[in-house]
């Protein structure tokens, strides 16, 4: 009963937060109702006993993705009330679009139900004992079957990282680097010596 | 009872979600990313789902790339569009014609 009242709560906010994430007028707004939606998402992956990965969207979504994107929000000056001209003339298509998409959709979730289709089970190979915890489970899988997978991650990440810094990074006019070269072709008689002069001889320029 | 039925028609309607937002903010590319993680989103929410239908790990596995793929995609979008803002003054993306494609 808890379990039901839990999910129809988190579904619901979550599904409101997303429609309000796409006809928001401010972008800001946007972001935060995706949060809200990312949230709730994790709630709902937590009632199925998927702990780790709910707590690695809440991380990943609101502790990095979204505060990017309001990053990007706030930094750019974005006249948003001109973004929203083609709002309404983009509507018809857009709704009609997704009533089609989402007919289908519903229409294999009812096929489904019904059990027309069999498709058989898969002798899954990483069920999980109950006595291991949902994280220590996905640990043992990822390590070991999946290992190159998650090197291939990585490295997806590391990719992503150099080539966000290589578009977005550039060359100011202004600013006083090192200057190497200039170092290293410095002689000794043209640098600043330091002399002890006798009292009274003075010293040589 | 919540059975994965359920799951699975929620997680349809946030991917309709995400395709409804593409239309609708066709001009505002912010917006458009956005709808691109409500529709990764529904995804991993299956993905999820499933996982604990079947009694299979794997599906969380792929979660988390699908997660992986989703913050590198955002951050290398976000980059596109701060030099395209940063050359043209505004986002404005249904009218690009700049590489004359």
């Amino acid at each position: 009963m808890i379990a039901a009242f839990a999910f129809y709560l988190f579904a619901g906010v979550m599904m409101t937060s997303g429609l309000l994430t796409i006809v928001a007028r401010n972008p800001v707004h946007s972001v935060l109702w995706l949060i809200l939606a990312f949230f709730n998402a994790a709630g709902l992956m937590v009632l199925t006993g998927a702990e780790f990965i709910a707590m690695l969207l809440v991380i990943v979504y609101v502790g990095a993705v979204a505060v990017l994107f309001l990053f990007v929000v706030m930094m750019l000056d974005i006249d948003f009330s001109a973004m929203r001209a083609g709002f309404i003339r983009n509507a018809p298509l857009g709704v009609l679009l997704a009533l089609v998409l989402f007919g289908e959709l519903f229409l294999g979730i009812v096929v489904h139900s019904a059990g027309n289709l069999a498709l058989g089970h898969a002798a899954s190979a990483s069920v999980t004992p109950a006595t291991v915890s949902n994280t220590a489970a996905i640990g043992a899988l990822l390590y070991t079957r999946y290992l190159f997978e998650f090197e291939a991650a990585g490295m997806i990440l590391l990719v992503a990282m150099i080539g966000a810094i290589m578009l977005t990074h550039r060359e100011r006019g202004d600013k006083r680097g090192q200057n190497a070269a200039h170092q290293i072709a410095r002689r000794p008689q043209d640098a600043t010596v330091n002399v002890q002069p006798e009292v009274g001889k003075g010293v040589s320029l | 009872m919540i059975g994965i039925g359920h799951y699975v028609a929620v997680s349809a309607v946030m991917f309709v979600l995400g395709v409804l937002g593409i239309f609708l903010n066709r001009k505002n590319i912010i917006v458009i990313l956005m709808a691109i993680e409500l529709i990764l989103l529904a995804v991993n929410l299956n993905f999820v789902a499933f996982s604990a239908y079947l009694h299979d790990l794997v599906g969380q596995i792929f979660a988390m790339f699908v997660l992986t793929v989703a913050a590198g995609e955002a951050a290398i979008g976000l980059a596109i569009l701060v030099i395209y803002f940063r050359g043209r003054g505004t986002i404005a993306v249904d009218d690009v014609n700049r590489m004359k494609g």
